[in-house]
């Protein structure tokens, strides 16, 4: 039988690499925003989980919000990108250094 | 799904429908060439809200079952919200115009980002306080990266971008998980089921969306962002950055931990008294080696938001009501330093450099003396306004029995002093060079003097901000 704390398990294991995606990725831009669509997605199973065994449609609605949020923020994140590859001919990730912070 | 539900709405209805009305008649008619005129008829919309919310709402209102309140603390922070705005909006035109920049999306999408402002204060649910953090962050993204010709611009917006995006979701996964334990989204719900005992889960949910907050209010160990997206971007949307969404999202903060957790203050008090005392010392320390002026602001922004920390610290109505009128002293210097920084050229080029602005009293010793005014408010030296918001969150904390962290905030106003002075110095006292050029900017200079004057007078009532801010503060705090 498959339980509430299996689906928050999954959620949790996707959130974390999600997070580890960010920070560990030396290599491709792309990738840090396939691990941020990654993090939100951990978040959906975690509502529609809770959501299903509570029998409460909130957090359905909830999950329909950041789906759409979720492909507006690629949208724009990926139009963030080809300007900036238009400015400096590279994403990878060890380039985005004009300013040390 | 009434008509008082709309009729409360009615605001953000009403720009939403100006901004989408506004950006077909653009495209459609002149594009560019009406730049001008949309930021201006923007900024006068944004005035014309700004006196119908203050001046004719009253009381407490919740719309669409509790998920959006209208009350007089949502009240305090959209009128805050949309005067900045309005402010910079006007001010920037000049300076992007210049550099053939003055595009008629600029003024539109600081009207949209604004109006997500405005759903954040007045958020009343986990799903509004997304929605809306999420509507203001996207217009955000876009304005920071705004010169794509520039590859600080865009590199500005990439960092802000992906920071933002992970921010949006640390606070997602808290949001999922304090519905998932407390079996409900609304604030209103959630404060019933957390009395005195917290579940774990919504413990650690909490301190999710805790992250997810202090990422948007550049607070410390969640800044890294701020320095490098005030270097990056373009000058007019750093101000917008410095001043507007650092007030929304502190409103927004307040609004979280009393509207849903006020019940176990002791939960969160010492968290975010820890992340008010590391942003008020990283802050004072960091700013010290800058000499790039919007890096130097960066700083003193994580700073500044230190102490409006401390006053949401103390997890009371006095707490909230500091926090409030620091936020609105802290907009109001900005604005004038940022109408100042915009109008730094030398040959017509945009400089940053600290030391451009040596002996530049003997070139413009009106402004140089406005500046000085603003920067001593800014440090906190006692005649002027920031002295005062300093003073308030210092007795908020000391009368909440926070005593220690009143003791850093002192220490900590002391060191970061340091770096604004030094700035003084340089004006009067420093060493021959070239001099910045003579710029026309009569609308940057305008708010420069009013930004000073605010300085100086504020001190004999402070406008009856203080007054407005206990009455928001009473209206959130129960």
């Amino acid at each position: 039988m498959v339980g509430l704390e299996h689906y928050l398990t999954v959620a949790a294991a996707l959130f974390v690499i999600g997070i580890f995606g960010l920070f560990l990725n030396r290599k491709n831009v792309i990738i840090i925003l396939m691990s941020i669509e990654m993090i939100l997605l951990s978040v959906n199973i975690n509502l529609v989980a809770f959501s299903s065994f509570m029998g409460d449609l909130t957090g359905q609605i909830f999950t329909m919000l950041v789906l759409t949020v979720a492909a507006a923020e690629a949208a724009i994140g990926l139009a963030i990108l080809v300007s900036f590859f238009r400015n400096r001919g590279t994403i990878d990730v060890e380039d985005v250094n004009v300013m040390k912070g | 799904m009434t008509s008082s539900d709309f009729s409360i709405v009615l605001p953000e209805v009403l720009l939403a429908i100006y901004g989408m009305a506004a950006l077909l008649f653009a495209v459609y008619t002149g594009k560019d060439k009406l730049a001008g005129l949309i930021t201006w008829v923007t900024a006068a919309v944004f005035v014309i809200i700004a006196l119908l919310i203050g001046l004719g709402g009253s009381g407490s209102n919740v719309a669409f079952d509790g998920m959006f309140i209208d009350d007089a603390f949502s009240r305090f922070g959209k009128v805050g919200v949309l005067l900045a705005g309005a402010a910079i909006l006007v001010m920037s035109y000049d300076f992007l115009d210049k550099r053939g920049f003055a595009k008629f999306e600029y003024p539109i999408l600081v009207l949209f980002s604004t109006i997500g402002m405005m759903v954040m204060v007045s958020s009343g649910d986990l799903m509004t306080l997304y929605v809306g953090l999420e509507l203001m962050s996207l217009a955000l993204y876009v304005i920071a990266s705004f010169r794509r010709d520039s590859v600080k611009s865009t590199e500005a917006g990439l960092k802000y971008f992906v920071l933002g995006s992970l921010s949006s979701g640390l606070l997602l996964y808290g949001s999922s998980l304090v519905y998932g334990f407390s079996g409900t989204t609304s604030f209103a719900g959630i404060i019933t089921v957390v009395q005195d005992e917290v579940p774990v889960g919504v413990l650690f949910g909490l301190v999710f969306v805790i992250t997810g907050l202090a990422f948007k209010v550049s607070a410390v160990p969640f800044h890294m962002w701020t320095p490098d997206v005030y270097e990056g971007a373009p000058t007019p949307t750093t101000a917008f950055f410095a001043t507007a969404p650092k007030l929304a999202a502190m409103g927004l903060f307040a609004r979280v931990l009393h509207d849903a957790f006020g019940g176990v203050v002791g939960d969160w008090q010492q968290v975010i008294a820890v992340i008010a005392v590391a942003s008020m010392f990283l802050g004072a320390f960091a700013g010290i080696g800058q000499t790039n002026i919007k890096r130097l602001m960066a700083y003193s922004s994580i700073s500044h938001m230190g102490f409006a920390l401390m006053g949401l610290a103390a997890g009371d109505a006095l707490g909230v009501q500091s926090a409030l009128v620091y936020m609105a002293i802290y907009v109001a210097m900005n604005i004038g330093v940022f109408a100042f920084i915009m109008t730094m050229e030398r040959d017509g080029q945009p400089v940053t450099d600290i030391k451009a602005l040596n002996l530049y009293w003997r070139t413009s010793p009106v402004k140089a003396l406005a500046l000085l005014i603003l920067l001593f408010s800014l440090a906190g030296v006692p005649p002027m306004l920031g002295f005062f918001g300093k003073l308030f969150v210092l007795q908020a904390a000391w009368s909440a029995g926070l005593t220690y962290l009143a003791v850093f905030g002192v220490i900590a106003s002391v060191i970061g002093a340091f770096y604004y002075l030094r700035i003084v110095y340089y004006m009067y006292f420093g060493a021959e060079s070239e001099p910045l050029d003579k710029t026309k900017a009569p609308v940057a200079y305008a708010l420069l003097a009013v930004s000073a004057l605010i300085m100086l007078f504020g001190i004999i009532n402070m406008f009856g901000v203080d007054g407005m801010a206990a009455i928001a503060a009473d209206a959130l705090v129960k």
